[in-house]
């Protein structure tokens, strides 16, 4: 059972996506890069910056650098910088959909919630 | 003689405990260190079970949210009075029982009396708190709480409460001057 996210980043298309379940042993160890990666693309975005939520479960830890990840995003937003969260649900997921909403209400940044039938 | 009486003796609980399993309907029962790789086994477990059960995705989600959330804190809160440095000490009992109407996921491990106070406090309040402030709540420990050393980011068991719609259950029993031990069950209902 896999208990990190997949963690796909493309520099020059401005994308990052997250999926699957993210639940790893040591949390700040495994978010530890991605932030780093997010700062220092910060600092040279691209014209459009979309981060891609597609997670299935996360648990409460991992809540944490989610969000850590939305503020290195509302940041640049605040910056004048284009971005973009998109925050895919399992169509039965009320839970995963409400953690989106939850999301959005807490960092200044554009949201879509999209549900799909996985 | 002696040796034959305590081997039947302890077959006779073995059968008593198989009983009250079934009594309770208890479908998984474990005593002993709590890790990551114990807590992958069991959600995959529970999943199994319940995919078997035909149970909808929302409630096996449910179900797996808490018990990931149940066993990671005996991972990082459990105690023992005769171990020193307690900080690796992750032992406790972990049960899953079901009915008609609910799931159960209950949990027991040692404490340090002096986390007692606290964590009725913490628990008193989450359970007095409404729907809409126990999402207040959430959103203001997520935004300016720190993860602990072992990863704790001090939301799960108001995230428990949030998605089971139930009050949390717990009772602590004293087992020394300095330790008690600390009994959790969370609900969640099937329909």
């Amino acid at each position: 059972m896999d208990d990190s996210p997949k963690v796909k980043f493309t520099h020059e298309d401005g994308k990052l996506e997250l999926s699957g379940k993210s639940l790893p042993e040591d949390v700040s160890a495994f978010y530890a890069p991605i932030l780093e990666w997010l700062e220092n693309y910060a600092l040279n975005p691209q014209p459009l910056t979309e981060i891609t939520f597609k997670l299935t479960y996360f648990n409460t830890a991992s809540s944490k650098l989610i969000l850590d990840m939305l503020t290195i995003l509302e940041k640049m937003s605040e910056e004048g910088k284009n971005v973009v969260v998109n925050w895919y649900y399992p169509e039965y997921d009320e839970d995963m959909r409400d953690a989106g909403q939850e999301y959005s209400e807490m960092v200044d940044v554009p949201f879509k919630h999209i549900s799909y039938n996985p | 003689m002696l040796k034959h009486s305590s081997t039947s003796g302890f077959l006779d609980f073995v059968y008593d405990f198989y009983k009250g399993m079934k009594e309770h309907e208890i479908t998984l029962v474990y005593e002993g260190e709590i890790n990551h790789q114990i807590m992958k086994a069991f959600t995959s477990l529970a999943e199994g079970h319940m995919t078997k059960h035909a149970e909808s995705e929302l409630l096996q989600k449910k179900v797996y949210h808490v018990m990931v959330e149940c066993l990671q804190n005996i991972s990082k809160h459990a105690s023992h009075p005769e171990v020193k440095d307690d900080t690796d000490y992750n032992r406790g009992i972990f049960l899953v029982s079901r009915n008609n109407d609910v799931y159960n996921i209950t949990t027991g491990n040692i404490i340090k009396k002096e986390k007692i106070l606290y964590l009725k406090e913490l628990l008193g309040h989450i359970n007095s708190l409404s729907k809409t402030d126990l999402n207040e709540l959430y959103k203001k420990q997520l935004k300016e709480g720190h993860l602990s050393d072992k990863g704790g980011a001090g939301l799960g068991f108001i995230d428990i409460r949030r998605k089971t719609g139930k009050d949390l259950e717990y009772q602590f029993l004293p087992l020394s001057d300095s330790h008690s031990f600390f009994l959790f069950t969370s609900t969640i209902p099937r329909k």
